[in-house]
């Protein structure tokens, strides 16, 4: 057999040497690698790989619910998910991936790209919300997608829930999140997608009912699933905040003034408790629980009639005839007339060259003689007018002031309008000239510059009602808050001297407002019940102007102000209707408020029960909740 | 030219070196498949390296020249099992590198490996020649270019790359003109444009991302990324066995296969790294030590096949880790968890060890 590889020529030894002096150079050129690696930069690498692992993420806290004086939700939370980026993990988003994301989130890309440059700035740690309230096919496109997408991750949040939808909505108001610029103050402690309260209760009490949020420092895989837990910052619940509203009494208001554009405001003129308080058009804050939708916000601001604006407290207008009640107290206490001063009325009366027209003059007719008493029954403009003239703008402005008008009333609700009682200081400031002595006779039945708000005219009625004492109208009661550590704004009644025999004068008018032939408000009246008021009908243009021009958007302003029992009001209602064309509109909506009032005072049965027992029967027809919840949820109603 | 069997035949030094190696690593596969679906893995790794180092053991007492006497045979075989793998293999994550035995699966290229280094060997060991010559590259072009094409259209790109230090290192030592070498790297640099177009589109983005490591954020780079994490993490001393965060939470992928050397940095710091690449360097001199002094050129150009293949793959593996070569799908020789890449490994020792037992003879 031949032999094979049998040669002993092997190859020269040099190469062989060569070759382990280059394996020896790289293996020195790896260890070099692996030193700067593990050595060099090994703090860099280390802070990088618990980056990797660890993940802050936020535990959103309950806010404190909204409830009314019995305990009804009028606010809740509902369990939400919100889709989190955690930049940490993420590194420089690719523009791919960024379209990528917004595809599978089913977000704007513009508006994406948008928030991740408007937070790029903040600390790396800090979770960028992408979105609210995730749907079932957000969070199934996460659950699927976490090996793509690791950076992204899902919290549970407590988002705010609104059980009554418009009801109250403008006094509610609603949450949204914290804007940019109070981000950006010194100090702040706001991060981006931090709900605030924004209007109303909510923007009031956002230091009662705001949480504080936690955090949980979790361990995560390359999938950013959780694998563990580092350690746990509970997250504290906001406390609950129980209002003065009756959701009986604002139920029955909001059936009242239905699709009219108005608003109505309750008290108790006793204590200066909000029982009720309406505005319309309302809108409903759920959906500001959520990002709004553009559209539908642009919808909301654009709308003439104005469904943002809480018209109990920011509508400022002409207070019309109602008014005269100022004006009656203000002659009878300075001694001007006295009740049985006569006044001749012929529909029209002519002071400083200038004829004035009685309300009852497009109707040919005329009150004749009348004293103040049956001038606040009737609505006399001609008495008024001549009161007018008699005690002077000076005198005017100090009774209008004193009864309550032409400043905030300083109810715990942001936004509140102080309205406006005109003075010769406040024409010569604003328009650079002298009072015009013809401009007293239109404040005097209310027109001219006056303006007041609805909760401004309850608030001076009723007081005039309680005999000249006045309490700050408010929404939170003094008690809860001092036990939350707020310091509620003095609770001591403002008193405004009148004597007796002016507020039994005033007070008999209002009565025979409702209650005596010829009275304007006698729609108010109601058997059982023994309800005062005044109405009002309020020009929001000159009469000629109104005449030539049809359009409703110059229609006048009804209002209605009545309470009762009128001996010792226990409750004051105000109701405007803009656009109301007369104060007849607005009379049954304040009865009927007051009408539940006393229902209810007197019998169980109340709208808002019988709704309450009906949930009830639903309940129970639609069985399968587990026993705990109902009962939870019957223990909120 | 036969004697009594000694202890000393067997290269207890060269055996002890690959056991530590391979120790190391099943201590790491351990490590960091445990809490994984993979825990228990490392049973099946000790099992293949009890098998793999009595197989050395059986090889070291063959006449290596037995064995190169049926290399036409084996890599007949071989090359058609390559190519019947591609036909009807088992395919695994879109490769089909696979060959099921029964329960077994077994990667033929690595075997492969192996008799390419026996045909290089046998090539040369009859040829004594200064230099050798554009018909000795074109024959050996083609024993080598058939099964390392075949490999590559598994795909397994990374396997038939070692494919070229064999043969590149059997070239060498034989002897080869710079003009061959000149025109050889030029027709490299000409085919490369070519290669690419052959190239799978994650191959190519692993080549684009050694070549601009930041301007991919995720796959390739995110690779290098979290294995560079996860060896700078582990710091002078290491975090400790089965504590490294970025192996078990998942960063770094196949951390018990292709990137165990970084679930190893990580947990063993750098004084692990250094110990194992001198184990790695120690085995490599001893490789180079036993061609030195072999019976014959036979003998010599197995041992330098089998250390140029070791020394690319370590090199490559370990390199690819830190970053400064590009990712490829290579196995860390002996650490890695892999029966067939253990067994070749092994087997190729087993030779070794049977060339330098000849050392005296003749």
């Amino acid at each position: 057999m031949e032999v094979r590889f049998a040669s002993d020529e092997r190859p020269p030894a040099w190469k062989i040497a060569f070759l382990q002096y280059v394996i020896a150079a790289t293996f020195f050129g790896l260890l070099v690698g692996y030193w700067r690696l593990q050595i060099g930069e090994h703090r860099q690498y280390a802070d990088l790989a618990e980056r990797n692992r660890i993940r802050n993420l936020p535990v959103i806290a309950p806010r404190g619910r909204i409830l009314d004086r019995e305990g009804r939700v009028l606010a809740d939370n509902f369990p939400a998910f919100s889709v989190l980026l955690m930049r940490e993990s993420a590194g420089i988003l690719s523009p791919d991936r960024i379209a990528g994301i917004a595809r599978g989130l089913q977000l704007d890309p513009v508006e994406l790209r948008a928030t991740l440059e408007r937070t790029a700035s903040l600390p790396r740690f800090q979770p960028v919300l992408l979105k609210q309230s995730a749907s079932l096919e957000d969070i199934s496109f996460l659950e699927s997608h976490r090996v793509e997408y690791p950076e992204l991750d899902l919290i549970q949040v407590q988002q705010r829930l609104y059980p009554k939808l418009q009801v109250g909505a403008a006094m509610l108001g609603y949450v949204g999140e914290v804007p940019e610029e109070m981000i950006a103050k010194l100090g702040s402690s706001y991060k981006p997608g931090d709900v605030i309260g924004k209007f109303g209760i909510e923007a009031e009490y956002n230091q009662v009912l705001a949480g504080r949020d936690g955090m949980r420092r979790v361990v995560v895989n390359s999938r950013g699933q959780e694998v563990g837990v580092l350690s746990t910052i509970n997250a504290q619940a906001g406390n609950d905040l129980r209002l003065t509203i009756d959701l009986d009494l604002q139920m029955a208001a909001e059936a009242g003034l239905g699709d009219h554009a108005g608003a109505v405001v309750a008290l108790d003129p006793r204590t200066g408790e909000v029982l009720a308080m309406v505005s319309h058009p309302s809108f409903d804050p759920n959906d500001f629980a959520k990002r709004i939708d553009p559209k539908e916000w642009e919808q909301l601001t654009n709308d003439p009639m104005k469904p943002l604006m809480n018209k109990a407290i920011q509508a400022q207008l002409a207070p019309g005839s109602v008014f005269k009640i100022v004006m009656a107290s203000a002659v009878l206490e300075t001694g001007t007339i006295t009740p049985d001063f006569i006044v001749n009325c012929a529909g029209a009366v002519t002071i400083y060259g200038h004829l004035y027209h009685d309300w009852v003059f497009e109707k040919h007719r005329a009150h004749g003689a009348v004293n103040v008493h049956s001038a606040i029954r009737e609505s006399c403009d001609v008495f008024f007018y001549t009161m007018g003239k008699m005690l002077g703008i000076d005198k005017i402005d100090y009774f209008a002031k004193g009864l309550g008008l032409g400043a905030k009333t300083g109810i715990d609700l942001p936004g509140e309008a102080s309205g406006l009682i005109p003075s010769p200081e406040w024409v010569e400031r604003s328009f650079k000239h002298k009072w015009y002595a013809g401009e007293t006779i239109s404040v005097a039945i209310g027109q001219g510059a006056v303006l007041a708000t609805p909760l401004q005219l309850a608030n001076t009625i009723g007081g005039v009602a309680m005999g000249g004492v006045f309490y700050r109208p408010h929404l939170a009661f003094q008690d809860q808050l001092r036990a939350l550590g707020v310091d509620p704004p003095d609770s001591s009644p403002h008193d405004f001297p009148l004597s007796e025999n002016t507020i039994a004068a005033v007070k008999s008018g209002m009565w025979a407002v409702v209650n005596e032939g010829g009275g304007t408000g006698g729609a108010a009246r109601c058997p059982g019940i023994d309800i005062s008021g005044k109405t009002g009908t309020a020009q929001v243009v000159s009469q000629t102007l109104q005449q030539s021009a049809k359009s409703s958007e110059f229609k006048n302003t009804a209002w209605f102000v009545g309470y009762a029992p009128s001996e010792k009001p226990e409750i004051v209602v105000s109701a405007l209707v803009m656009r109301g064309e007369h104060s007849t509109v607005a009379v049954p909506i304040v009865r009927d408020v007051i009408k539940a009032y006393f229902d209810k005072k007197l019998g169980p049965k109340t709208p808002a029960n019988q709704m309450e027992s009906q949930v009830r029967v639903l309940s129970q027809l639609t069985a399968p909740t587990p026993p705990g919840q109902t009962k939870s949820a019957l223990a909120q109603h | 030219m036969t004697r009594g069997f000694r202890i000393t035949d067997i290269d207890w030094f060269l055996l002890g070196l690959a056991l530590a190696i391979a120790a190391i690593g099943v201590v790491e596969i351990y490590s960091t498949t445990l809490h994984s679906p993979l825990a228990g893995q490392y049973k099946k790794q000790i099992y293949w390296l009890i098998i793999s180092s009595l197989l050395a053991l059986i090889a070291s007492r063959i006449d290596y020249h037995m064995i190169l006497e049926q290399t036409p045979w084996l890599y007949g075989i071989s090359v058609l099992l390559l190519a019947g793998l591609l036909v009807a293999g088992h395919t695994i994550a879109g490769t089909r590198r696979w060959l099921q035995l029964g329960s077994m699966t077994f990667q033929v290229s690595e075997i492969a490996k192996l008799i390419i280094i026996l045909v290089v060997a046998a090539y040369f060991a009859d040829r004594r020649i200064r230099a050798v010559t554009w018909g000795d590259l074109v024959k050996l072009g083609i024993f080598v270019g058939i099964p390392a094409a075949l490999v590559a259209l598994e795909p397994d790109l990374g396997t038939a790359l070692t494919f070229i230090p064999i043969i590149a290192s059997g070239v060498l030592f034989a002897g080869i003109r710079w003009q061959h070498v000149a025109v050889l790297c030029l027709a490299g640099i000409l085919a490369l444009p070519v290669g690419w177009h052959f190239l799978r589109p994650y191959q190519r983005e692993r080549l684009m991302t050694f070549v601009h490591p930041t301007q991919n954020t995720q796959s390739s780079s995110y690779q290098v990324t979290q294995t560079k994490i996860a060896i700078g993490s582990g710091g002078f001393w290491g975090k400790g066995m089965g504590n490294g965060t970025q192996s078990r939470l998942g960063f770094i992928p196949v951390s018990h296969a292709d990137s165990i050397f970084a679930a190893f940095a990580e947990e063993q710091g750098f004084v692990g790294s250094l110990l194992v690449l001198l184990l790695y360097f120690a085995l490599l001199l001893r490789l180079l030590d036993g061609a030195q002094m072999a019976p014959d050129r036979a003998g010599a150009f197995l041992l330098i096949g089998l250390a140029a293949v070791l020394f690319f793959q370590v090199v490559l593996n370990t390199g690819m880790m830190i970053g400064v070569l590009p990712i490829t799908g290579v196995p860390l020789p002996l650490m890695s968890q892999g029966g067939s890449s253990l067994l070749f490994t092994f087997l190729g020792l087993g030779l070794a060890m049977s060339v330098r037992a000849r050392r005296y003879v003749n």
